[in-house]
C-alpha cells in the first residue's frame, strides 16, 4: 500500500473528534474509585466504631497514609501516559514513606518494647495481604485499559503507577475494615500489600501497555 | 493540529502529508544503515501518530510530541527488522533508487499485514485507500451502516498496528 493510500485511510478514521488521554484516564480512575468501593460495601463491611476511631490519631494515620500514597502517585499518572513529558519533581512520592516512618518512629518510643510483636502482626495479616489486592482490582484494570490508549514511554513505570494510586485507593478502604491501627501494622502488612499491587501493575503494564 | 483533531478530515490529511516528508528525511539515513525499507517504518509511525493523537495536549508544541512518538516506533522497528548483519544488495539498491525520487515509496509490510485482516475490513481499508472513497459512499456499495464503516475502519487499523508489533519482517 502506498503511503498516500495509507493517509487517506487515516484521514478518514479521523473524522471525529478525539478524546484526549487525559479525559479518559480521569473517568476510569473515577469509574474504578467507584467499583473498589462497591466491591468493599457488597463483600465487607466498615468498622462499627467508625465515628469514634475518626477521633483517634493512629486510625486517622492510616487513612492519611493510604490517601498520600494514591494522591502523590495520581500526580504522575498523566505523565507517564504520555510519550513524552517534561521531568518532574519526583519528592511528592517520598511523602508517604516519610509518614510511614514518622509513624513507627512515634509508636515505637509510645509504646513498650513488649508490646511491639502484637502490634506488628495484629489480628488480620493475612486478611491484609488479600484483601488489599482484591480492593485495588478494579481500579487497576480501569487504570490499564484506560492506560492502553495512551502512548507510555516506558510502560512498566506507567503500570506500576497506576498500581500505586490503585494500592493507596485499596488500603485506603481496607484501612476502614481493619481493626488493626498500629503504624507497625501499618508499616509491614499495607506495604507488603501495596507493593504487591504495584509490582503485578508493573508486570501488566510490560504485557499490556507496549505499544 | 488542534482542528485536526476535531474531525477536521482535511486539515488532517495535510498534515500528515507534511509530517510524511519530514519522517521520510529522519527515517532514511537511518533505514539505510541497517538496509531496510524507510518507507515501511515510516507508515507504521505515521499509523501509530494516528492511534496515539489523543495523547498530544492542546497548545503544547507539536514537533517533540511527534518526535517522540516516531523516534520510538522508529527505534523498535529497527529493533524488530535489524537482526541481521549481511545486508542484502537488492535492498541496499532499493533505498537508493527510493532515496533520489522523492515520490510515495511502495511499502511491503503494511500489504503484509493488511493481508490478515479479515475479509470486511479488507474490503472497507482498501474502498477508502486505493479507491478513496468517503465512509458514506462505501457504506453505501458494501450495504453497511455508516458508523458500521467508521466502526470496522478504526478496528482495522488497530489491528494493523498491532499485527507490526507481532509479526517479524520478511525483507
Amino acid at each position: 500500500m502506498k503511503t498516500e493510500e495509507l493517509i487517506r485511510v487515516l484521514a478518514a478514521d479521523g473524522s471525529r473528534p478525539v478524546v484526549p488521554v487525559t479525559r479518559t484516564l480521569w473517568r476510569a480512575l473515577g469509574l474504578g474509585v467507584l467499583a473498589s468501593t462497591a466491591l468493599l460495601l457488597l463483600l465487607l463491611h466498615p468498622r462499627a466504631d467508625i465515628p469514634r476511631a475518626i477521633f483517634t490519631v493512629r486510625f486517622d494515620f492510616k487513612l492519611v497514609f493510604a490517601l498520600l500514597i494514591a494522591v502523590s502517585a495520581m500526580l504522575f499518572l498523566k505523565e507517564t501516559a504520555r510519550p513524552l513529558a517534561p521531568e518532574r519533581w519526583r519528592w511528592p512520592l517520598g511523602l508517604g514513606p516519610l509518614l510511614l516512618l514518622t509513624g513507627v518512629v512515634v509508636e515505637l518510643s509510645t509504646q513498650p518494647a513488649a508490646a511491639w510483636g502484637g502490634l506488628l502482626v495484629g489480628h488480620n495479616a493475612v486478611h491484609c495481604l488479600s484483601l488489599i489486592p482484591m480492593l485495588s482490582l478494579p481500579l487497576v484494570v480501569c487504570l490499564l485499559v484506560a492506560l492502553r490508549r495512551a502512548a507510555p514511554m516506558k510502560p512498566i513505570v506507567a503500570g506500576a503507577i497506576a498500581g500505586l494510586v490503585a494500592g493507596g485507593v485499596g488500603s485506603m478502604l481496607y484501612a476502614l475494615t481493619c481493626p488493626d491501627d498500629s503504624p507497625l501494622f501499618v508499616a509491614t502488612w499495607y506495604s507488603i500489600a501495596i507493593a504487591i499491587v504495584t509490582s503485578c501493575a508493573g508486570w501488566g503494564g510490560k504485557r499490556f501497555l507496549r505499544w | 493540529m488542534e482542528r485536526s483533531l476535531q474531525g477536521d478530515t482535511c486539515a488532517y490529511r495535510n498534515l500528515l502529508v507534511e509530517l510524511t516528508v519530514g519522517l521520510r528525511h529522519v527515517v532514511r539515513g537511518r533505514a539505510r544503515a541497517a538496509g531496510i525499507d524507510a518507507e515501511d517504518v515510516v507508515q507504521e509511525v505515521l499509523l501509530a501518530l494516528h492511534l496515539k493523537r489523543g495523547t498530544w495536549v492542546r497548545g503544547t508544541p507539536v514537533a517533540p510530541w511527534v518526535a517522540a512518538i516516531a523516534r520510538n516506533k522508529i527505534v523498535d522497528g529497527l529493533r524488530r527488522r535489524g537482526h541481521r548483519t549481511e545486508i542484502p544488495l537488492e535492498s541496499v539498491m532499493e533505498t537508493l533508487w527510493s532515496d533520489e525520487s522523492d515520490s510515495e515509496g511502495q511499502a511491503h509490510d503494511l500489504e503484509r499485514v493488511l493481508g490478515m485482516l479479515n475479509e470486511r475490513q479488507r474490503e472497507v481499508v482498501r474502498a477508502v485507500s486505493i479507491e478513496g472513497h468517503s465512509a458514506q459512499e462505501v457504506a453505501a456499495r458494501l450495504q453497511m451502516s455508516e458508523g458500521a464503516v467508521r466502526v470496522t475502519l478504526h478496528r482495522s487499523l488497530k489491528a494493523l498496528a498491532a499485527m507490526f508489533r507481532v509479526v517479524p519482517s520478511e525483507d
